[in-house]
């Protein structure tokens, strides 16, 4: 413990410097680093998963997601071997992970555990320099190059601050980013990550999920991480897999593995799967169970409020449509995400009368039309200045036309639609 | 500072702590002999090999066919002495011959215990961890208790080549020491396979296994206590733990079981920081847990089990010892391991001497366990000891 470090009290939020990452020496040609087929694992007889294939090449950052319960944990472990596998096989490097000693599996894999109940207080240097077990003899002391290990990992996980604390003194946060930094002084070329930011505040979390990009953007290094976070997982993964009762849902990129149906499948929720302006990703919204009957439903109105509704409906099951709304609408975006059909109009043109009469047979054919606009839909439906003409048209076409307000809540939007169908049936 | 410098400074400095108790002990007793006497004597002890040479009972006689018997000349260690200081021959008889060995088997025994403490509180993962835990000291009871209440004669007559037959006969108390050492082995090894399911062995379940087996044990000693009739004072005196009439023998043996055994340890320090983080995070970190785990446990078993056949059940040690080493050193077992062993050598030198040098002189168990727990009364009220 040199003196010099206590005295680093770098802002912490600049000190994570990714581009001093441990160097790995290890590479497995064209090897995958971490392939598994068919593996199932169960405890007492109970199966947690089975039939589980996983790939993780070189470069990429795989993304195990799934509802709690799910086995992601439990695939993690039977890849380090922490649990036997009952069937399947875990490759690690091409190598038979079972052939491997618990030496070479540590050379070859790093894991960063949720988090670790260390009872005695070490400082926080000595538990990253316990990431160079693996490589050290059993007499070896640590050299120079286990040193730069130790540093550069400190310097990247953003915890050279905490280097003389005790491990028992730091926050949760910090206890996790510590756990990874020996995960880096590992210096294995597969990183296996359990919900590494489960702790994390939002900037570290962030600074961490980068750091795993960066560190498998070399091309040789890869991971794969049990993320929670949905959006995160779409954000950060080159590929994601969907756990859900005990199997693989669905695995594939983010775009297309991340569908509504397959979200609310494997959580057994209603999802929306929208876009993340900030990111372009997708970014994924869960809702309770509403158990409605999937209608067709038109939505007139513009903005984000209609864009809402059209959202909430598509999660519900049922099939909106929307219009007329210009081009470039918050609710365009919504509908384009949810796979509804929205009918557009160029912006300070207004609507042709092909598009409005489009836009009149979607309402007439509906079960339910919603005008959503801020004074219970009026002023949408009076032809008012601001909404425009047409869609007072396109209202007068629906033959059940309810008038939701911009701030509806769920339950009542839900409730409206189910009403308005209803009457449509007995009609 | 690197672990393993600071480990060797700070041995470094208990090490010369317990120089100088071994010194003031060995002046202490009915006789005061001063401190630079007893230096001097145990000088003049020592003897180095000086070379070789031809002793007169050589190997022999030898039939040789067609010579006769034939005796040839030995050769042997030619020792000297490098030190002649002029000392009291009594004394010198008295540091040399009776307090030295009891001395060097206190300092030798604390080692052991304490070693095999600070080992087995690193494995369980729990502070309050001692040697005993695993069954050791109460196999050893069993073990020295069952010698004392049924002594079986322990003379065999064993045919050596060359030599003919030789009687090979064993004192009562070697015959003690010897039962109880198999004692704590055959109790530890029990413990273990009741606590191993498919290769693996729980610590959880070691740790309850330990309980079960010890409270088992402690029937055995009570039933036979209940049988002993005229031993009962010999075997509360070994319950106890004591060192008086140590020999000279009983040194060797110990120095000869415990010291490469402890280097065993030492060797596995680093794998027994890392076990700290719990057994699958050192399976991912590369270290072959249940192995490890098997080492540590024999390793530590034969340590504890060489500690207590002589000195007998001698409490505190290996609890207290560590426990204090930890505050004072941190929790790393490269630096921790050699210094508890080198305080727990220390702690029983001191107190065995306190136990000899009573009017009456009391069982140094009692001594150990009367100073040790006030300490760790000491310790629940001050540290956060309580949060374990």
């Amino acid at each position: 413990m040199s003196a010099d470090r206590s005295d680093d009290e770098a802002p912490s939020a600049a000190a994570a410097d990714p581009e001093s990452l441990p160097d790995t020496s290890l590479s497995f040609g064209d090897e995958p680093l971490l392939s598994a087929s068919d593996v199932a694992v169960s405890f007492d007889d109970v199966d947690v998963v089975s039939g589980v294939d996983l790939r993780v090449e070189p470069g990429s950052l795989v993304g195990l997601v799934g509802p709690n319960g799910a086995g992601k944990t439990t695939v993690l472990r039977a890849v380090t071997g922490a649990v036997e596998p009952d069937a399947g096989t875990v490759r690690i490097g091409g190598e038979r992970a079972s052939s491997l000693s618990p030496r070479e599996v540590g050379r070859r894999v790093a894991s960063v555990p949720q988090t670790t109940n260390l009872a005695f207080d070490f400082p926080v240097r000595h538990v990253v320099e316990m990431g160079r077990t693996p490589h050290l003899g059993r007499l070896d002391a640590h050299g120079v190059e286990d040193d730069d290990a130790v540093n550069a990992a400190m310097t990247a996980a953003d915890v050279e601050r905490l280097a003389d604390r005790s491990i028992t003194a730091v926050s949760g946060g910090e206890r996790q980013r510590v756990l990874l930094a020996r995960a880096l002084a590992q210096a294995a070329p597969l990183l296996l990550l359990d919900e590494p930011t489960a702790s994390l505040d939002v900037n570290h979390a962030v600074e961490t999920l980068e750091l795993v990009r960066e560190f498998v953007d070399d091309g040789e290094r890869g991971a794969i991480a049990a993320i929670h976070d949905l959006d995160a997982a779409a954000r950060y993964c080159d590929e994601v897999v969907v756990l859900a009762n005990g199997g693989v849902r669905a695995a594939g990129p983010p775009e297309s593995v991340l569908s509504a149906s397959a979200v609310g499948a494997a959580f057994d929720a209603e999802a929306f799967v929208g876009r993340n302006p900030a990111t372009g990703t997708p970014a994924v919204t869960a809702f309770p169970h509403s158990d409605v009957e999937p209608r067709r439903v038109h939505v007139i109105g513009t903005g984000r409020p209609a864009a809402r509704v059209v959202a909430r409906l598509a999660a519900a099951g049922h099939e909106p449509s929307v219009g007329v709304i210009p081009e470039g609408d918050a609710a365009a975006g919504a509908a384009a995400d949810a796979g509804a059909t929205a009918v557009t109009a160029p912006p300070f043109e207004g609507p042709t009368p092909e598009t409005t009469a489009a836009a009149r047979d979607l309402a007439a054919e509906a079960d339910a039309t919603l005008a959503v606009g801020t004074a219970g839909g009026e002023s949408v439906i009076a032809g008012g200045p601001k909404a425009g003409g047409p869609n007072a048209d396109v209202a007068a076409a629906a033959d059940r036309l309810v008038p939701v307000p911009a701030d509806v809540d769920d339950a009542k939007l839900l409730d409206a639609v189910g009403a308005a169908a209803a009457t449509a049936d007995r009609g | 500072m690197r672990p393993w410098v600071r480990s060797a400074g700070w041995s470094a400095a208990i090490a010369a702590l317990l120089a100088v108790v071994v010194v003031v002990s060995a002046a202490i007793g009915p006789v005061r002999i001063p401190p630079e006497t007893v230096v001097k004597s145990v000088l003049n002890a020592f003897s180095v090999p000086s070379g070789i040479e031809t002793t007169a009972s050589g190997v022999g006689p030898l039939p040789v066919p067609g010579v006769g018997p034939l005796t040839l000349p030995g050769l042997g260690l030619a020792f000297a002495s490098p030190f002649a200081f002029p000392v009291d021959a009594v004394h010198q008889q008295i540091v040399v011959g009776v307090r030295l060995p009891r001395i060097l088997l206190a300092a030798l025994v604390g080692f052991a215990l304490a070693a095999a403490g600070t080992v087995m509180q690193g494995f369980f993962r729990n502070p309050m961890a001692d040697p005993s835990i695993i069954g050791v000291s109460s196999g050893a009871a069993v073990g020295a208790v069952a010698f004392i209440v049924f002594p079986v004669a322990l003379s065999t007559t064993v045919a050596v080549p060359l030599l003919g037959a030789v009687e090979v006969s064993l004192s009562r108390g070697a015959g003690t020491s010897l039962f109880a050492f198999a004692g704590a082995l055959v109790a530890a090894f029990g413990v273990y396979a009741i606590a191993t399911r498919h290769g693996r062995t729980p610590v959880a379940t070691l740790l309850l296994a330990g309980v079960a087996v010890q409270t088992f044990l402690g029937a055995v000693v009570s039933y036979l206590q209940l049988q002993a009739g005229e031993s009962l004072r010999q075997i509360v005196a070994w319950l106890m733990g004591h060192l008086s009439g140590a020999a000279w023998s009983e040194v060797a043996v110990t120095a000869a079981v415990v010291p490469p055994l402890f280097a065993v340890l030492l060797a596995y320090a680093r794998d027994l920081n890392v076990l700290l983080l719990g057994e699958e995070e050192a399976r991912g970190l590369g270290i072959a847990v249940e192995r490890t785990k098997r080492i540590l446990l024999a390793a530590s078993a034969l340590v504890t089990a060489a500690g207590v056949a002589f000195a007998g059940v001698i409490g505190f040690v290996g609890l207290i010892v560590p426990h204090m080493l930890r505050l004072v050193v941190g929790p790393d077992h490269r630096v921790l391991l050699p210094t508890a062993a080198l305080a727990g050598g220390t702690f029983l030198v001191a107190a065995d001497t306190v136990a000899r040098s009573a009017p009456a002189e009391y069982p140094v168990g009692i001594i150990t366990a009367a100073v040790g727990a006030p300490f760790f009364v000491y310790l629940l009220v001050t540290r956060e000891v309580t949060e374990l």
